[in-house]
């Protein structure tokens, strides 16, 4: 599972951060995860709830946007959605296309307590 | 500290296995263990070091490290390919295989192996029966390697003493042992560094190690189906290898099946049918590599 990775990753930049701009606890923390990201949300959001304990994200609110998934259409010369990697074109059927967008693992913002 | 590559820096997050109290180093081998602490498991932020640049993107820590990793690379004149499979598919047999092959050629070609899994170093042992050189990395309770991983073996392997392509414009921290070629010279060796990921199909696909291509190796006793039902790997990977197709008659396995499923995910995939125990494929494979070196390129990203 490596949201639990992730997971790591995200408490770091979230401290990197409390480190830069002096705050101890943070109470919403929002991720934007692309929905052709190879991440699963709900795991992810188990494993950031089971390292939070003891650290600023502690308690924090976790939200997560999933932007939808785009892929490049050869085909139909244009970029069009998809739900997930291996679907066909909506517009014209053809296979093979290539992911263009949802495909982000971010840290979107947060909002903190400065006690 | 290498100026171009930034090899022996240990500032800006590029810690080296010694400063990590997560990773012990079998005194013997080199080989190195992730996942030593109390939490059994290697991630970033569970550490007790704390960083000091914000990064938006949540990988962006691993892909810093993983371009310093191209670059060292690069500078040693190393083509890097980083096997991914799922356990079992024939990693270590067809790396096996591929250093007798590559043995045979006309052309010498320094290979060494960093060998990825959870724990044992019996895939580390069997490649260096064949005589090459091979750091096992075991990750503890983690699913994949990632960037400060591959960096930190490679320092431990003979490839890492040759001579950088570039001049040193300061205190050079690691030690060059540029070591004897023979009759071969430094101009013309080739060499090679294969990462054989740890066994699984689905995580190590997100993590660039500064490879020059992934290549996803699937054998067709676990079904054509694959591609469709774990497509992050197959998105992410430059080349397809189909393994064990010695027993295409004992299984029910369609390979143009297959090959279409894997180009609905990845139309640009490339695809070589081969048999590490049979040897079918392996010259094809090998030629691959050689194109490989020749048109470096960072892999497809998973999340391009």
């Amino acid at each position: 599972m490596h949201e639990i990775s992730l997971a790591g990753g995200v408490l770091e930049l979230v401290e990197r951060c409390a480190i830069q701009e002096g705050f101890h606890r943070v109470t919403c923390v929002r991720l934007e995860v692309g929905k052709l990201s190879g991440v699963e949300t709900d795991s992810l959001r188990f494993a950031l709830q089971a390292i939070a304990p003891g650290t600023c994200l502690e308690g924090a609110r976790i939200e997560i946007d999933e932007p939808a998934g785009q892929a490049w259409c050869e085909t139909c010369g244009m970029a069009v959605a998809i739900h997930e990697r291996g679907d066909p074109c909506a517009r014209c059927g053809s296979w093979g296309l290539q992911a263009a967008g949802g495909t982000g693992l971010k840290v979107v913002d947060l909002l903190v307590d400065d006690d | 500290m290498c100026m171009v590559c930034g090899c022996g820096d240990t500032s800006s997050g590029r810690g080296t296995a010694e400063q990590g109290a997560d990773v012990r180093v079998d005194p013997t081998t080199g080989d190195l263990h992730y996942g030593a602490g109390s939490a059994r498991v290697s991630a970033p932020g569970l550490s007790a070091q704390r960083a000091i640049r914000l990064e938006a993107d949540v990988l962006g820590a691993n892909n810093r490290i993983a371009a310093a990793n191209r670059m060292h690379f690069a500078a040693h004149r190393i083509t890097a390919l980083n096997l991914m499979s799922s356990p079992g598919a024939g990693k270590t047999a067809l790396l096996v295989a591929s250093i007798e092959a590559l043995r045979r050629r006309a052309r010498a070609t320094e290979i060494a192996v960093i060998e990825g899994d959870q724990q044992t170093s019996n895939d580390a042992e069997r490649i260096r029966a064949t005589g090459a050189p091979a750091i096992q990395v075991n990750t503890g309770k983690g699913c994949h390697l990632d960037a400060r991983m591959v960096g930190d073996a490679f320092a431990r392997l003979p490839l890492h003493g040759h001579p950088h392509d570039h001049e040193h414009a300061g205190d050079h921290a690691h030690e060059h042992r540029h070591h004897d070629l023979g009759a071969v010279g430094v101009e013309t060796a080739r060499r090679l560094l294969f990462i054989e990921n740890v066994g699984n199909l689905v995580c190590p696909a997100l993590w660039d190690l500064g490879e020059a291509a992934k290549v996803a190796i699937l054998s067709v006793t676990e079904g054509d189906d694959k591609p469709l039902k774990y497509p992050d790997m197959f998105a992410a990977a430059r080349l397809m290898l189909l393994n064990k197709v010695d027993l295409l008659p004992y299984v029910d396995f369609d390979l143009a099946r297959c090959i279409e499923y894997a180009r609905r995910i990845n139309p640009a995939i490339e695809v070589i049918p081969v048999s590490a125990t049979r040897g079918d494929g392996i010259d094809a494979w090998l030629d691959w590599i050689e194109q490989a070196a020749l048109q470096p390129r960072e892999s497809a990203a998973a999340r391009a």
